[in-house]
């Protein structure tokens, strides 16, 4: 099975190295070259310097024949746009993106996008922990 | 008519006093607080300050209500498209004009639905090639939803039309020839006019027949 992942932050480099160990064909994207090293030395996986938005770049990631793609980069729009494109441009059947603002991850992901929102998991692991860590309050009637 | 115009550049800035001008309603949306602070100074209360790709910050803007033309005019692509989006198929804005910053990002926007834009480049170049005659077919205007364009060719004393009446061509599926310009008229184009050496011809074509139509008139490219 064959992975793309563009945007090669903290969180995208960990998505590929994580698909790459599970037993997937990896090429990783980013438009900085230093991103590699987030990859490490021994980084067995594929990697393309360029942006995603640019299609001679999504090519020679072989984004055709990829079967799912993450889209990390660390722009919320530019991740809803490069992710539209893979699904209705390359027909890629799994395709996550990420965004950090929970109402544009909502509207997108009611029109059939897979949205990940790292702020809203925050928000309920903190207020969880809160939670379940401290007594509730006596709420006076 | 009320509009929300995204970004507050010399695009966004300009349309607005025009807009103004005209007597409409209008509302501004700036980020940066550098730019918000001067735009103020000259909108007052029309200009709000942003990030227009923010829903909350469009809600602000008034788009449920929902405008009749949004501008998405920032200096960023994506942004764009994403205003674009959210204002059309989050609130029906019936109208929203995008702004395409690099040329190379006009197959996202025709991809992603969004399809009137303008990019300055693209027509700084239309112009360009408006001006160089031997090119042969020069699109002058690109009808992005009803997938045509208006060209105009330049007849030349060995195209293949030359001495045919218009009824005689094979034009491509869809086109069909408007006028022709000659010793300084213009004239609308009959079944029966003849295609001279020197004619401007103006054509209406559906997208992609470009070169058919030019294959039909000028023959194939050298």
């Amino acid at each position: 099975m064959k992975a793309v992942v563009i945007g090669c932050g903290r969180v995208g480099s960990a998505v590929a190295k994580g698909l790459l160990a599970a037993g997937w064909d990896v090429t990783a994207v980013d438009e900085n070259e230093d991103a590699l090293v987030r990859l490490g030395p021994s980084w067995k996986g594929g990697f393309v310097v360029g942006h995603g938005m640019d299609f001679t770049v999504l090519e020679r990631a072989a984004i055709a024949e990829a079967d799912a793609a993450v889209v990390s980069t660390n722009g919320d729009n530019t991740n809803l746009v490069i992710g539209q494109v893979l699904q209705k441009r390359y027909d890629i059947p799994c395709v996550v993106v990420r965004v950090l603002d929970p109402a544009r991850a909502e509207f997108y992901a009611i029109r059939g996008m897979r949205t990940v929102c790292p702020t809203e998991t925050a928000i309920s692991v903190l207020l969880e922990t809160v939670r379940e860590t401290t007594p509730v309050p006596e709420v006076a009637s | 008519m009320y509009v929300v115009v995204a970004g507050g550049g010399k695009v966004g800035a300009n349309s607005t006093r025009t807009l103004l001008e005209m007597g409409h309603e209008v509302t501004l949306v700036e980020q940066r607080p550098d730019r918000f602070a001067r735009l103020e100074e000259e909108f007052g209360p029309v200009v709000m300050r942003g990030d227009a790709t923010e829903i909350s910050v469009l809600e602000r803007a008034g788009i449920a209500r929902p405008p009749e033309l949004l501008l998405a005019v920032t200096g960023d692509d994506e942004d764009n498209l994403v205003i674009s989006q959210i204002g059309k198929e989050g609130y029906g804005v019936p109208k929203a004009i995008a702004r395409v910053n690099d040329p190379r990002n006009q197959p996202h926007f025709d991809l992603l639905g969004i399809t009137q834009t303008v990019c300055a480049t693209t027509s700084i170049l239309g112009l360009v090639e408006h001006e160089v005659p031997e090119h042969g077919l020069v699109e002058l205007l690109t009808l992005q939803r009803e997938g045509l364009a208006i060209v105009e060719v330049q007849i030349e004393s060995h195209s293949p039309a030359v001495g045919t009446r218009v009824a005689g061509l094979s034009l491509p599926k869809g086109s069909r020839l408007i006028s022709v310009f000659r010793h300084g008229r213009t004239e609308l184009v009959e079944p029966g006019t003849v295609m001279r050496p020197g004619d401007q011809v103006l054509a209406v074509v559906p997208h992609g027949a470009g070169m058919d139509l030019r294959r039909v008139l000028l023959g194939a490219r050298k």
